[in-house]
């Protein structure tokens, strides 16, 4: 560690060094990573800008044209006003808006469920360990039944007791995955909680809630930030699986799954870009935020540090 | 309160019992110790690793988790016993009143924390002042313990920090508000003896001048020399000699304080052999009935491994006591 930083320091004497910018050097020193960031930050400033790059929206049925429907990629559209350079599904809506306005709808449910599942599973982590046995045991033996509990068995019952629609989908994927952020949050709470540093700011005076909060939870953050990652891109691998198997997000507002799971019955009729070009995309960016989430990991994990 | 009004001590620490409960039963790090610390003195508690004297600290400042608790004993700071005192009232008084500096500097300082975020939550700990203040504070208190350029200092990561200007940061935190005794843990094991030096005349400096009481624990016999008024030796957790500085080192009594001091390297034995004491010191779980030493010591007779003598006043010195049945000059 400290030889790492003195390296650093060389390279650039003058600039101040935070954790995170040496952070920042650590991540794109590996290729592979620095081009997956990319096309992550591609994929989502697509996603964010859906509306102004997509040529149609998939979502209004004023602009589809049955007419138009399960067109090959590049024909042009029945009034002969634009090219459909991914083809259409078979409701006629472009291919390439449905998967811009479908990665919009993946990486919300993705993101959104990481990141609520992250702040209540660190929260119920940080209790468990500090709250005492009878506590601690009560909030791992929950954490223990749902790791145990095959996810898409659980978010199936979930949902069909709920119903479909976008909110439900991140709620299940929240009581799916907070369980994984508590028990890492609870582990590497007491690791931290028995740190010098612990014991220095009780001898300052400051109350358990002070530092269990101020000073062991940033502390924590490292790993909880690569699940979080890795989370997203499970997150949307499920939120897939369930729109595919038809429990998901609702037939008028397509994400990538359900693209994916319309475009599954026209496979064996040769039209195979309904699913594929949506496969595509799912398959890029669970790569690209995998590989993100691993860099993450080598880079936070002190053992690989070189 | 009334009957310690008159109280000239500061601190005074009576038959201080803390164990820790383990699989194997309870282990008693520190037995029956009883101190006293004047406003302004410096009392260093020497002794070997395991000896309770770091326990000891910790007991004073309230710091000792579960298994581990103070069985029996007071700890009268002002007269108050702070082994009674409710939690909050406790914390109330760590980092205030009474603060404490740790051994390993690289430790203390939280890591993913910058200096200036650290230092003002220790001001806002204890008192409420705007941020601006509490940074002013933080800055005084650096340049204080000779740290140049304080500003900058603040705006840095402690990893950013050579080991030295940590554990100066570390003291600065401890000095940030004025406290009445400081208990400081081998605060200058870590560092390199120049940096030692230097820390060691800085924090002599800052006591003398603010009338701090200050516990130095050290296993190094020669850094409490130069820096204490009174010293106690501890071993397997009892004080075995204890006395004024001068008076404890120039005419040691107990067999142990005698092999310390012996074990020193020192320029006018120059190529004789370092005499070293035998054998081990004895494990908590198994310890010798009667006197812990007698195992180690030369001068042990059939009572030493019988009885555990008590910690009894010199008749010529009665500030210097010793707890052994043959006291006496090195043979």
């Amino acid at each position: 560690m400290s030889i790492k930083t003195e390296q650093t320091s060389k390279t650039a004497p003058s600039r101040e060094h935070t954790i995170w910018w040496r952070v920042g050097q650590d991540f794109l020193a590996s290729r592979p990573a620095s081009v997956a960031l990319g096309v992550l930050a591609l994929i989502v400033l697509a996603a964010l800008l859906a509306p102004w790059i997509a040529i149609q929206n998939p979502y209004d049925l004023m602009q589809i044209d049955v007419l138009d429907a399960r067109l090959r990629p590049g024909s042009l559209s029945s009034e002969g006003s634009r090219t459909y350079w991914l083809g259409t599904d078979g409701q006629g809506r472009d291919l390439y808006s449905a998967i811009v306005y479908g990665l919009r709808i993946s990486m919300a449910v993705g993101i959104g469920s990481a990141v609520i599942a992250g702040v209540i599973g660190t929260l119920v982590g940080l209790l468990a360990a500090y709250a005492g046995a009878s506590v601690d045991a009560a909030l791992m033996r929950l954490v223990d039944l749902l790791l145990s509990f095959p996810t898409i068995l659980m978010a199936l019952m979930i949902l069909a007791w709920m119903g479909k629609g976008v909110g439900n989908v991140v709620l299940t994927l929240v009581l799916i995955e907070w369980s994984y952020y508590a028990r890492t949050a609870r582990g590497q709470a007491l690791v931290e909680a028995r740190r010098d540093y612990v014991e220095a700011a009780r001898g300052q005076g400051l109350s358990s809630w002070r530092i269990a909060v101020g000073h062991v939870l940033p502390n924590c953050l490292p790993p909880l930030m690569v699940i979080a990652a890795l989370q997203v891109a499970r997150a949307i691998t499920l939120e897939a699986t369930l729109s595919f198997l038809g429990l998901g997000v609702p037939i008028t507002e397509p994400s990538l799954g359900l693209l994916i799971s319309n475009g599954y019955q026209y496979m064996l009729s040769n039209e195979y870009w309904i699913s594929f070009f949506p496969g595509i995309a799912l398959l890029a960016t669970i790569m690209a935020i995998n590989l993100v989430g691993d860099q993450l990991r080598d880079v936070f994990n002190p053992r690989l540090q070189r | 309160m009334t009957v310690f009004s008159h109280e000239p001590y500061l601190l005074e620490v009576r038959d201080l019992c803390t164990g820790f409960d383990t699989r194997e039963g309870e282990l008693r790090a520190v037995e029956g110790v009883s101190l006293t610390l004047g406003r302004g003195k410096v009392l260093g508690i020497v002794g070997e690793s395991g000896s309770g004297k770091s326990v000891t600290g910790f007991s004073i400042m309230g710091l000792i988790d579960p298994p581990g608790r103070i069985t029996s004993g007071q700890v009268l700071f002002k007269g108050l016993d702070l082994t009674q005192l409710p939690p909050p009232a406790l914390r109330a008084l760590r980092g205030d009143r009474i603060t404490m500096i740790f051994q390993d500097p690289s430790g203390t300082l939280n890591p993913v924390l910058r200096v200036d975020v650290q230092m003002t939550e220790a001001v806002h700990a204890h008192r409420k002042v705007s941020k601006e203040q509490a940074r002013k504070l933080a800055s005084d208190a650096l340049s204080l313990m000779g740290i140049s350029s304080p500003d900058e200092r603040l705006r840095a990561y402690p990893h950013q920090l050579s080991g030295g200007m940590r554990q100066r940061v570390a003291i600065a935190i401890a000095m940030l508000h004025g406290p009445d005794l400081i208990i400081a843990d081998e605060p200058t094991t870590a560092l390199d003896v120049s940096i030692q030096a230097q820390i060691l005349s800085e924090v002599q400096k800052l006591v003398h001048e603010r009338g701090t009481s200050l516990i130095w624990i050290s296993h190094d016999l020669s850094v409490v020399a130069g820096l204490a008024d009174d010293i106690a030796v501890m071993y397997a957790g009892r004080i075995v000699e204890y006395g004024p500085v001068d008076d404890v080192l120039d005419r040691p009594q107990h067999p142990y304080t005698q092999g310390l001091i012996g074990s020193l390297p020192s320029a006018n034995r120059r190529g004789q052999r370092l005499r070293q004491i035998p054998g081990m010191a004895p494990s908590f779980l198994k310890m010798p009935s009667g006197c812990a030493f007698a195992p180690r010591c030369g001068r042990a007779q059939a009572t030493c491994s019988e009885q555990m003598p008590q910690l009894a006043p010199l008749c010529d010195q009665p500030s210097h006591s010793v707890r052994c049945f043959y006291p006496g000059a090195a043979a």
